[in-house]
């Protein structure tokens, strides 16, 4: 019987093990946190008695359907929560779970891993009390808390607003300092609208919701920096008619959208391409997902599009993966409705585009690479076009940029737009730092292997 | 086609090419170097950085001690860091034999004038207390040192381009032809030929297909010696920790990372350049690591991989001047163990192109000791290379 593995319990993840099983196939599915769920359905920790219906309000119903149906799925499959793979190699993905590492032969591999922050550096932001955007949401959904009393939810996402008024739900003082240029929004909303017109409604009642509450929004700023020593205690920003403010904060969520967490799929034989628009790269794969030799991505790890678009490539690539086992599948409507879903992304990615002439020209002084504790200067004292470094990797060679615990995950757009410009290559396709296993940290103590050495 | 000239072409620029590149330039020759990719990009930028001196094939000594000194003095010299720490080097023993192994080899070292220290139990424990109970006895050699590879080439190609050499990065050798007088005209993929009167190939695991087309075929094959790391600790260790067998070995970098390796290597596909860490191989050098040094079994890799290096069946490198084509010198193949040894190749084919010889003894890595097919002693070799390498790449 055929095996196969899907990594990530996220919708794109779950969406595509329900179907497969539902055609009878012995599905495996892996997930690196306890609970199944992903970014948007992300569960509260057990034992916690987190109000969702509080939380999530319109999306709470989305939130039940998933989990819902997840309780229908568990019992079908191979369900491995708490279980991180670190590599995949020669046909089996490298697995560590309750403290061990094992591998676990496929026959067809589908990665949904889903995205995570994309961080642009500005002064102040390895401050403690300043969290990517996604983190303060999660620290929200998962554990209940708030990063803060009086947070500062700044940068440029379509998730700024709704992360806002959750944080609002729970008693916390927030103010929006939104940095996307109002010219970009507004050019923006006709596509949205043909495109999407329930998610544009939904952006736009969110804005309302926080302005009818009263709380300080600001759109069209441009941020300077965030202070304080030894954690954040301000946001120092200048107003679209060039005053200049700061905020007084105890947090801050930080964010400029997401990227894709492409290094598995790089790891497993993916190549990747850049995408212009978004400037990031990510799997290369036809429009249902197939990356080719058994391989597929689905979700925001094949390309950012939000929970619903997750959960339709899940479909798609889990219905492509069965036709190329030489099973009849009819893929209707849904090639189009995905292709719909993205053209809306897109728009999106125009609207709150990731402020890459920003990043290119940051301030020597300022740290890059957090892990390493390197700065945009030392990133450019090593650049040159013969003998120093004359891209990305040599780069991260010549300084450690890059090659700290996160494996230039968080600094590896950043650090590619400063070497890039640097070398007066702005326009054209993005190096960017090579994969290699393990995705996340592996503890040395889980390699229970019998060896007869010495 | 434009044409560029030069006394002296070397095809590499790995720390063989550079080294070269520099002597040469130091001493007033004009030189052109040519590298595929950017200089110290492969092996020589991706290794464990170990200039380990005991436990060397003794007749390497001379040169080895002569690269040793270079190395003592390169940083001055070049103005540049390179992170070179003079830490000394732990041949650990884990078994009766091996304590038998480093006690022949402190005797046999200390003609060539290497002084290393046998520490008994005891002593080795005193020193490093954090080694596990499998450790029964240790060679001690202090002028052992290590260096951060990525730094070198860099700097040494900077250093030779300042003394006059014109090194060419991403420019690829895609021919050699010989004209009638015996000059080399080096063809490449980037509109411009190089002729010179000598030319040295410096091209690591890619070279052995240069030397077949003058007739001096070798059985050089490439593998991947296995590295890892950790997340940075704060400092325990100087020295390099070397399992005498080569099963495990580690030392802790300048910023605290633990960077790990250890025998067998693993097949990689020089063709396409990528290579990628089996992760069974991984695994084991993982519970080795815990088994050597217990107290590192909390840590967690951050990071794994290889390089493209290449190897000859006896692991001597292929060093010296080419047997058939006068002109034309070979260093390559360095068997895992070229970075010590690199700048006094460097010296010594400087020597040889300008001096027409060298005082420092290298007549046991002259390419025609393959003349007469040389069965490799597999059985040998079995801690060296996985299996898939023996079988598939290694002469019978
Ligand atoms: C912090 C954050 C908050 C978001 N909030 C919202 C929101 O409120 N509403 C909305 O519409 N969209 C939100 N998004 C966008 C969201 O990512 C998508 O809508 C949707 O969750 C994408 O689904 P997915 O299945 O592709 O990936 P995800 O939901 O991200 O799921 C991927 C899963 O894969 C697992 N995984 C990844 N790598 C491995 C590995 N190596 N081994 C094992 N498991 C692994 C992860 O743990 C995760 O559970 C958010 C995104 C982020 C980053
Ligand atoms: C992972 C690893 C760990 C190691 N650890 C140690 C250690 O601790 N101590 C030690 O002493 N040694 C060590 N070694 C060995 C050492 O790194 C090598 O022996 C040494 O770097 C070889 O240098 P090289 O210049 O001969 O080869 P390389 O560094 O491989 O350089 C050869 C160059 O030639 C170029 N080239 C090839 N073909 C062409 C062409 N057609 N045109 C232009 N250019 C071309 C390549 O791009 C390459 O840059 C290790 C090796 C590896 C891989």
């Amino acid at each position: 019987m055929t095996r196969i593995v899907v990594v990530g319990a996220g919708p794109a993840g779950v969406a595509a093990a329900t179907l497969l099983v539902e055609r009878g196939a012995d599905v495996t599915l892996i997930e690196e946190r306890a609970q199944p769920g992903g970014q948007v359905w992300r569960a509260p920790a057990p034992g916690l008695a987190l109000d969702m219906d509080r939380l999530l309000r319109g999306d709470s119903e989305g939130f039940r359907r998933f989990h819902a149906g997840f309780a229908v799925l568990r019992p079908r499959i191979d369900w491995r929560p708490e279980t991180l793979v670190w590599n995949v190699h020669g046909g089996t993905v490298q697995i560590v779970a309750g403290g061990a590492q094992q591998a676990l032969p496929y026959d067809a591999l589908l990665l949904a891993t889903g995205a995570t922050d994309r961080i642009a550096p500005i002064p102040g932001w390895t401050l403690p009390g300043v969290f990517a955007l996604g983190g303060a949401q999660a620290v929200l959904k998962d554990q209940g808390c708030l990063i803060g009393r009086e947070v500062v939810f700044c940068g440029s996402s379509p998730l700024l607003f709704l992360a806002a008024v959750q944080y609002a739900r729970f008693g916390a003082a927030v103010t929006v300092l939104d940095t996307t240029p109002l010219g970009a929004k507004i050019s923006a909303v006709p596509g949205l609208a043909a495109s999407a017109p329930r998610q544009l409604a939904k952006g736009i009642g969110l804005m309302a919701a926080l302005r009818r509450q009263g709380r300080p929004m600001h759109l069209g700023v441009t941020l300077l920096g965030f202070e304080g020593s030894g954690g954040v205690t301000g946001v120092r920003w200048r107003d679209a008619r060039g005053v200049e403010r700061v905020t007084a904060c105890d947090a801050v969520a930080y964010g400029h959208g997401l990227r894709p967490e492409s290094q598995l799929a790089e790891i497993a034989g993916a190549s990747l391409r850049f995408d212009r628009l978004r400037r990031f790269h990510a799997p290369e794969a036809d429009a249902l997902g197939r990356c080719g030799n058994g391989l597929y991505v689905a979700g925001d790890g094949a390309a950012i599009g939000g929970a619903e678009a997750a959960e339709v490539s899940g479909r798609l690539a889990a219905m492509a993966l069965l036709a190329d086992r030489g099973e009849s599948v009819e893929f209707g409507a849904l090639p189009e409705r995905l292709a719909r879903l993205r053209r809306f992304q897109d728009g999106l990615a125009r609207a709150f585009a990731w402020p890459h002439a920003q990043v290119a020209a940051l301030a020597d002084g300022v740290t890059v690479c957090r892990c390493e504790q390197i700065t945009a200067g030392e990133v450019r004292a090593v650049l040159a076009p013969q003998l120093g470094a004359a891209e990305v990797n040599r780069m991260k060679a010549a300084t450690r940029c890059g090659m700290g615990r996160c494996q230039g995950r968080y600094c590896g757009h950043a650090a590619a737009e400063i070497t890039a410009a640097a070398l007066g290559r702005a326009d054209a396709p993005l190096d960017r730092l090579r994969a290699q296993p393990p995705v996340k940290p592996l503890p040395i103590a889980s390699a229970l292997v019998e060896d007869d050495w010495p | 086609m434009s044409s560029v000239t030069a006394d002296v072409g070397i095809i590499g620029g790995g720390l063989t090419g550079c080294a070269t590149a520099y002597h040469l330039a130091r001493r007033g020759a004009r030189v052109v170097l040519l590298e595929r990719g950017f200089v110290g990009a492969q092996s020589s930028g991706v290794n464990f950085g170990n200039l380990r001196l005991q436990g060397r094939y003794l007749r390497q000594l001379p040169l080895a001690l002569r690269a040793q000194r270079l190395w003592e003095e390169l940083e001055a010299e070049i103005g540049e860091s390179v992170e070179f720490s003079q830490t000394g080097h732990v041949l650990a023993a884990v078994t009766p034999a091996h304590v038998a192994e480093i006690e022949t080899h402190a005797v046999d070292c200390k003609p060539y004038g290497l002084d290393v220290e046998i520490l008994d139990r005891r002593e080795t424990l005193r020193r490093w207390p954090f080694l596990g109970e499998i450790v029964i006895g240790s060679s001690w050699s202090p002028r052992d040192a290590t260096v951060n590879s990525r730094l070198v080439c860099p700097a040494l190609a900077r250093a030779a381009r300042r003394h006059g050499a014109d090194i060419r990065e991403q420019v690829s050798v895609t021919a050699v032809e010989q004209a009638a007088g015996g000059a080399f005209r080096v063809v490449t993929d980037q509109g411009f030929v190089l002729d010179c009167g000598h030319l040295v190939n410096a091209a690591g695991a890619w070279a052995a297909p240069l030397a077949a087309q003058f007739g001096e075929e070798v059985p050089a094959f490439a593998a991947g010696p296995v590295q890892m790391v950790t997340e940075p600790l704060p400092r325990f260790l100087d020295p390099v920790i070397h399992a005498v067998d080569g099963g495990i070995l580690f030392r802790q970098t300048a910023r605290g990372n633990v960077l790990i390796a250890g025998h067998p290597r693993v097949p990689v596909d020089a063709e396409s350049r990528r290579t990628r860490v089996p992760p069974q191989k991984a695994t084991i050098n993982m519970a080795r690591l815990a088994k050597i040094a217990p107290f590192l079994r909390t840590q967690n890799i951050i990071r794994m991989w290889t390089g493209i290096e290449g190897y000859l069946p006896d692991m001597l490198p292929v060093f010296g001047p080419s047997r058939t084509t006068p002109g034309l010198l070979h260093a390559f193949a360095f068997c895992g163990h070229g970075l010590q040894i690199g700048p006094a190749v460097g010296a010594v084919l400087a020597e040889l192109i300008l001096d027409g010889g060298t005082q420092t003894p290298i007549g046991d890595f002259a390419i025609d000791r393959f003349r007469t097919p040389m069965a490799a002693d597999k059985a040998k070799l079995k801690h060296e290379f996985d299996m898939e390498i023996l079988d598939r790449k290694m002469p019978n």
